[in-house]
């Protein structure tokens, strides 16, 4: 029975792995695009390790934007801090695996996590994952800056469109509540209005107060906190509400 | 501050970020209000930057080939189509217009 469960958490965190190295690949290529070189797109994925930041990070950079792309990937990297409080209970590293345990607290690792049933196999689930990935996504990201290297203008093979696209699929799976939608569709919109008047990179943090002042008021919000996507699990949410 | 610096100070930041998710005591921010404020504050900034990255050029907005091109891998996102797959389809869609249908 037990082993059952850890072999469900291999067989999950392995194919997660592979799906989510697959796009280290588009990391690369776009970072060379972005204009980093093959050393700076390395240690964006060996050392911030956490996608939404490093996409933010070179998009904001590429725009023109210097200071300004370190506020957005440090703003889009502080869900990894709320998914370390659940993994710390989750995972119970030893303290000299913490940091290592940190390092690989990204949005997969914690999903596979929270996805099995019994604690050891959450565990396995966790390093499968978070290790996995880590490999696999500073692997793709280096075929792919080199990939990058060889192909000459981004927008002749159409990578400006697929750096946009990379965020609709980030974008995506948080999209399941009628608040979040309003909240996606309000910033988007406001990021669009202030691209003519505002500095390169600020239209995101600008649109982002969307996110804030609708997350603190719980405007178009549901009345129950368990109708909320919640990628920390639900097992300390009982009783709790708005 | 050159592009090494916003490099080294991005990336120890996002890292020190994931640090204090295991240090600091989980009741602090373990709770509804918290929680829902980082979750829509990450939809806030991915929709920003879906916008920025779509419309974005020079100056200001710029139509071109990349509207289509996300509107096509929105689509594959819907029908639940895998991450690479949809990015790699955007990508052709919008080289392809570039190409054959003289798009910008």
């Amino acid at each position: 029975m037990q082993t059952d469960a850890v072999g469900r958490a291999w067989r999950e965190g392995v194919s997660v792995v592979v799906a989510t190295s697959a796009y280290g690949l588009s990391f690369g290529a776009l970072s060379i695009a972005s204009g980093l070189d093959l050393w700076q797109t390395m240690v964006l994925s060996l050392l911030m390790f956490s996608g939404g930041s490093q996409f933010a990070f070179i998009g904001v950079i590429a725009a023109g934007g210097g200071i300004a792309g370190v506020a957005s990937a440090g703003m889009l990297g502080l869900r990894n801090a709320l998914y370390g409080m659940s993994m710390r209970r989750v995972v119970q590293p030893r303290p000299m695996m913490m940091p290592l345990a940190a390092h690989v607290t990204i949005d997969e690792s914690t999903a596979v996590a929270l996805a099995q049933s019994e604690p050891r196999a959450q565990r396995v689930g966790f390093w499968v994952t978070g290790v996995g990935i880590f490999v696999g996504w500073n692997l793709a990201t280096l075929a792919g800056a080199l990939l990058g290297d060889l192909l000459g203008d981004p927008k002749q093979w159409g990578l400006d469109a697929a750096a946009a696209a990379a965020f609709v699929g980030l974008l995506w799976p948080r999209l399941k509540a009628r608040q979040a939608i309003a909240v996606a569709a309000a910033s988007a919109v406001l990021a669009a209005a202030l691209l003519p008047v505002a500095p390169s990179g600020t239209p995101v943090i600008l649109a982002a107060v969307v996110g804030v002042v609708v997350g603190l008021t719980n405007w178009f919000g549901p009345k129950h906190e368990s109708d909320l996507p919640d990628p920390g699990g639900p097992e300390h949410r009982e009783g709790q509400h708005a | 501050m050159t592009l090494w610096h916003l490099i080294l100070l991005a990336s120890i930041a996002v890292l020190a970020i994931k640090l204090l998710g295991y240090a600091v005591p989980p009741r602090l921010f373990d709770q509804p209000r918290p929680r829902r404020t980082l979750e829509l504050l990450t939809v806030s900034l991915l929709a920003g930057l879906v916008a920025v990255q779509t419309l974005g050029g020079g100056e200001g907005i710029v139509l071109d080939a990349r509207i289509p091109a996300v509107l096509v891998a929105a689509g594959l996102f819907a029908v639940r189509a895998p991450f690479i797959v949809a990015v790699a389809a955007a990508a052709a869609v919008a080289a392809l217009l570039r190409q054959f249908a003289g798009f910008a």
